[in-house]
């Protein structure tokens, strides 16, 4: 049992390294490149965790953010927040719109892994050897 | 001896007697010595204040009010002192601006106002009517009275016998004044003739008074003690000789003495002698002293005769008539008689000065300004004025004493002499505020002296002349008991619940009030116009101004017009003679070689005024002239003051403007400082979310590289390719960042040269032609042979042209695009369209394009390459080249990226411009 993880990036290149980072963790992947497609994916994949972009093009991260969070069926599901902006202010407007983790671009991969296991729990953080 | 023809006879005598004088004097004036250049003549001529009211009136006044009809005598007394400053200056004022009546001052003090003139003509005619048939009665009731002898009868009220008498007596007065007045107009309105023949008649009213006062006094009792100690034994008596006695009595004493202060300057008569017909100046100072002692001795005997009256007459003899009563009922005719004759020279005396006063304003200030203004008269046209002048004057004598006829049976009957006589007092005193106001206070306005006078006016109308109507029946007695519309405070005679009063100190008080407060009031509040200004001017200050101000006349006519003008008031004679005296004045030897410049028309002005009053002189000139007169003092003045105030006013206009639009740079340069602090946190902002995306990538991928050295080489090539990839992205994007500081900046390098376009444009086609050929897109370029240069940094306009041609690949589609690039010649420049066949933009999105960071793309499909700055660096290099950039593009239909570069001559100006 896999943690499904959904990447919702718009930048083609990040996607692909947050792609492979994920796979290499052992977690199921999903890929979802403008708001839209996240809500849908919310829907189908009903994943464990969300790694967000903030500038996606159609829906922001913060939208994708509150109907998680006002989806009663995603209670667990996790939110990773991730910006290329910089600043507290930042960090705080993220947390306040109910993400359980903000990560600045550029990121270290160790740290995003990290934070990845962390957020999802030791239940599911190992991964894919059961 | 008293028989009816003997009295008739003895009155016409007397008459005759006064034509007689007046005739005489005329001619002595006629031969250039006059008569009435004389101090004692002048304070004489003022005795006519004393009439048949005095005559008669006071001792009736006595019998019942005692002492208390000292006030109406002792008024002028007091006004002495004041005569000195007041009269002076009021004669000085009036020569210096040829016044004519006492309409005319008010007139023309107040900027030659026509309008005020008439006003205050027909106040002093409705005013002075009641005093008009108090003569008229006074003379009806006494010959009825001594053609009654032996017996003494009084005449009863409403007895046709008397209204008849009143008729013919009021017909005889009019023939006599037209005969004195009215025989021809004379300049200034002077009359010798009359003024003797008044001082005469003061002479024998006062003899034929002391006369009768001497006879009771001393012939029919024993001198004054007798007759004060008999009266003392008579209560009622005795209570008359102590002043205020009655309740309210000190007002009356006050308001009385006032009002006579007032009557011996305003009545129209006394304005008549005292200033119009005045001589010299010096006069007065005779007057001043000759006129009180005339007052004591016309005085002395009241108090005697009336209690002499009182004393030996049962109740039933009117008092009024005692100075004739006495001597009838001693039988002693010839006294009788020569008190008649003096009754009959203080009435028509009065009559004659009067009517000819009011029959002159009624002339110069009311009839003829109406007339003149009346265009379908035509009035200017006529050649001779003099008898039209005439005319109306007797017209006027008529109608003033028929009026006066028609009140005496209207309300005559209702009152003593003496109240009727104070009637005409009180009106005549409206004119004091405006008059002496005009006198001594610059700011009094003609507005001001409309609304004291009007108001005064009616309050006067309403408190004692509608009363006087009200109890002779001749109008209800409703409003004077219930008020005017039925409100009690609204009470004619007791207004505003004033009680207590008599009623002509109540009215006096409430006129006075209105009057001053209204003048006062509005002159404040309103402004003067210059010719106000002026006047006032030359009335206040006339004792300060060295000589006249001159007018200042901005004339078009000639001499013989101005000389014809003047001919038709004065008899071309007399005209000719003033034109060749002013001629020879100003040193020129005839009238021929005057100039009608502006000294003749103040001349000529000056000269009518004396004829047909200010108002109307300026009319005259003024239609001949066709101009308005100014002073010429006034005028700098005004103009002075108003420049100077405009040009106060052009500062301030200036400063607020100054402000205003310092605060609305100020505001606008705030609003600009934060937009751009706005665009640059925008711009920061993006620019490093667009830096740190690719460095996010070329990290993360150099990580996982690090970290999975056993990583599927396929897979590690392509990350690697991703990193070099990103790498170069993220210097494009450092690049143009820079570029675009630097431009905007202004810090750039430009290298200014003349280019060819064409070279440009062909070397960028084959530059890019790689780029074209692997996405399989055409390109081709149509260029004319020749272009003419244009001036620019090639390697700027370079740059544009490869990011047009990279953005036309990227944007068209693979295998079928088609690129082409023209190059054409226009007006302001050389134009260069760069036109693909791809996707187009949408309109909303055009305008968006050359933003920064923006890019239009299809989201679904992968984001273009680029960095969104391309065109917004492209578009300011082209602007700072003086040219301009734009995109025409359908969705669907392909785009046209076009730009325009001026052409080189002007360039140079264009870049001066815009670096």
């Amino acid at each position: 049992m896999s943690a499904r993880i959904l990447i919702a990036e718009d930048e083609g290149s990040i996607v692909t390294s947050l792609d492979f980072l994920m796979k290499r963790c052992g977690f199921e992947t999903r890929v979802a490149r403008d708001g839209e497609m996240a809500l849908a994916a919310l829907r189908e994949f009903r994943p464990d965790l969300v790694i967000l972009d903030i500038m996606l093009p159609l829906r922001s991260g913060f939208e994708i953010c509150a109907a998680i969070r006002g989806d009663g069926a995603l209670r667990a599901t996790r939110v990773l927040m991730l910006t290329a902006r910089g600043g507290s202010g930042e960090e705080a407007k993220g947390m306040a719109a109910g993400a359980d983790g903000y990560m600045t671009k550029p990121f270290s991969t160790h740290e995003l892994v990290e934070r990845v296991r962390e957020l999802l729990g030791p239940a599911m953080a190992s991964g894919a050897s059961a | 001896m008293l028989r009816s023809w003997v009295v008739v006879f003895a009155s016409f005598g007397y008459i005759g007697l006064l034509f007689a004088i007046a005739w005489f004097a005329d001619r002595r004036a006629r031969e250039g010595r006059s008569i009435i250049a004389n101090p004692v003549i002048y304070s004489l001529s003022l005795a006519v204040y004393a009439t048949a009211w005095t005559f008669y009136g006071s001792v009736g006044r006595a019998a019942h009010d005692g002492v208390g009809f000292l006030p109406i005598y002792v008024g002028p007394t007091l006004m002495i002192l004041l005569w000195w400053f007041v009269l002076r200056k009021m004669i000085r004022v009036s020569k210096l601006a040829r016044i004519t009546s006492l309409a005319d001052f008010v007139a023309s003090r107040y900027g030659k106002s026509a309008l005020l003139g008439g006003l205050v003509t027909v106040i002093a005619v409705i005013g002075i009517l009641p005093y008009i048939s108090l003569q008229l009665k006074a003379v009806s009731s006494s010959f009825q009275i001594v053609l009654g002898y032996p017996e003494l009868e009084m005449p009863r009220s409403g007895n046709p016998i008397l209204q008849v008498t009143a008729f013919y007596v009021a017909l005889l007065m009019a023939l006599f004044t037209i005969a004195f007045g009215t025989r021809h107009v004379d300049v200034g309105e002077r009359h010798e003739g009359m003024v003797a023949a008044i001082a005469f008649e003061s002479i024998v009213k006062l003899v034929a008074f002391l006369a009768v006062g001497l006879y009771v006094t001393f012939g029919i009792f024993g001198g004054f003690g007798d007759v004060f100690g008999k009266a003392a034994q008579r209560p009622e008596l005795a209570r008359l000789m102590a002043p205020f006695s009655a309740e309210g009595s000190l007002a009356s004493w006050a308001w009385m003495t006032v009002l006579s202060m007032l009557a011996i300057v305003f009545l129209p008569r006394q304005f008549q002698v005292a200033v119009i017909e005045n001589v010299e100046e010096r006069h007065l100072k005779t007057a001043v002293w000759l006129f009180p002692l005339y007052m004591l001795a016309i005085n002395v005997f009241v108090l005697p005769i009336a209690f002499g009256g009182m004393l030996l007459f049962p109740a039933g003899v009117d008092p009024d008539s005692f100075v004739l009563t006495l001597p009838m009922s001693q039988h002693h005719e010839a006294l009788t008689l020569l008190v008649f004759v003096g009754g009959i020279s203080a009435a028509t005396g009065m009559v004659i000065v009067e009517t000819i006063a009011l029959s002159t304003m009624v002339c110069n200030d009311l009839v003829m300004p109406i007339l003149l203004r009346w265009k379908r008269l035509n009035l200017a046209a006529r050649s001779d004025f003099t008898a039209l002048l005439l005319d109306i004057r007797r017209g006027a004598i008529v109608v003033i004493l028929l009026l006066g006829y028609f009140y005496f049976t209207v309300a005559g009957e209702a009152y003593a002499l003496v109240s009727i006589g104070l009637i005409s007092f009180a009106a005549v005193a409206q004119f004091a505020p405006a008059v002496l106001g005009g006198l001594y206070w610059k700011g009094g306005s003609k507005a001001g002296a409309l609304a004291g006078l009007s108001v005064g006016f009616a309050v006067w109308f309403f408190t004692l002349l509608l009363p006087a109507f009200a109890k002779s029946g001749w109008f209800g007695m409703d409003v004077v008991d219930n008020g005017l519309l039925g409100l009690e405070l609204l009470r004619p005679t007791q207004l505003f619940g004033l009680r207590g009063l008599d009623q002509i100190t109540h009215a006096m008080i409430w006129s006075m009030l209105a009057n001053i407060g209204a003048y006062v009031l509005v002159s404040l509040v309103g402004r003067q116009s210059a010719a106000e200004h002026s006047q006032a001017t030359l009335f206040v200050d006339v004792f300060t101004q060295t000589g006249e101000a001159p007018r200042v006349w901005r004339a078009t006519t000639s001499v013989s017009a101005l000389q014809a003008l003047l001919g038709r008031f004065l008899g071309p004679a007399r005209a000719a003679e003033q034109f060749t005296a002013y001629a020879r004045v100003r040193g020129l030897k005839s009238a021929q070689e005057l100039e009608a410049d502006a000294g003749l028309l103040n001349f000529a002005e000056r000269q009518l005024a004396g004829t047909i009053g200010a108002a109307s002189a300026r009319t005259m000139v003024a239609t001949v002239a066709q101009e308005e007169p100014l002073g010429m003092e006034e005028v700098m003045t005004i103009i002075d003051e108003a420049s100077h105030v405009i040009a106060y006013s052009h500062e301030l206009e200036q400063k607020k403007q100054e402000l205003e639009e310092a605060t609305a740079n100020l505001r606008a340069a705030n609003e600009r400082l934060k937009e751009l602090d706005r665009l640059k946190d925008d711009f920061i902002s993006t620019v490093t979310h667009e830096l740190r995306t690719p460095l996010t990538s070329i990290r993360a991928f150099s990580e996982i590289l690090h970290d999975s050295p056993d990583i599927d080489p396929a897979e590690r090539h392509r990350f690697l390719g991703l990193i070099i990839k990103e790498s170069e992205r993220l210097t494009r994007l450092i690049n143009q960042v820079l570029d675009l500081a630097k431009l905007e900046s202004g810090m750039a390098e430009w290298r200014t040269s003349e280019l060819d376009l064409c070279e440009i444009v062909g070397d960028a086609v084959s530059a890019t032609s790689q780029i074209f050929k692997s996405r399989g897109v055409s390109v081709e370029a149509r260029l004319p042979d020749r272009v003419p240069p244009v001036a620019g940094d090639r390697d700027r306009v370079m740059q544009v042209m490869l990011n047009l041609l990279s953005n036309a690949v990227k944007f068209s589609p693979s295998g079928t695009g088609r690129v082409e690039v023209r190059l054409a010649v226009e007006t302001d420049g050389v134009r260069v369209d760069v036109e693909d066949n791809g996707v187009g933009v949408s309109k909303e999105h055009q305008g968006v394009v050359f933003e920064k960071f923006r890019q239009v793309g299809d989201t679904l499909t992968q984001k273009p390459a680029g960095t969104g700055l391309g065109l917004a660096i492209c578009r300011q290099i082209v602007e700072r080249l003086g040219g301009r950039l734009w995109l025409q593009s359908e969705p669907g239909k392909g785009s046209v990226f076009s730009f325009i570069l001026p052409l080189a001559v002007r360039q140079e100006q264009a870049v001066a411009a815009t670096a």
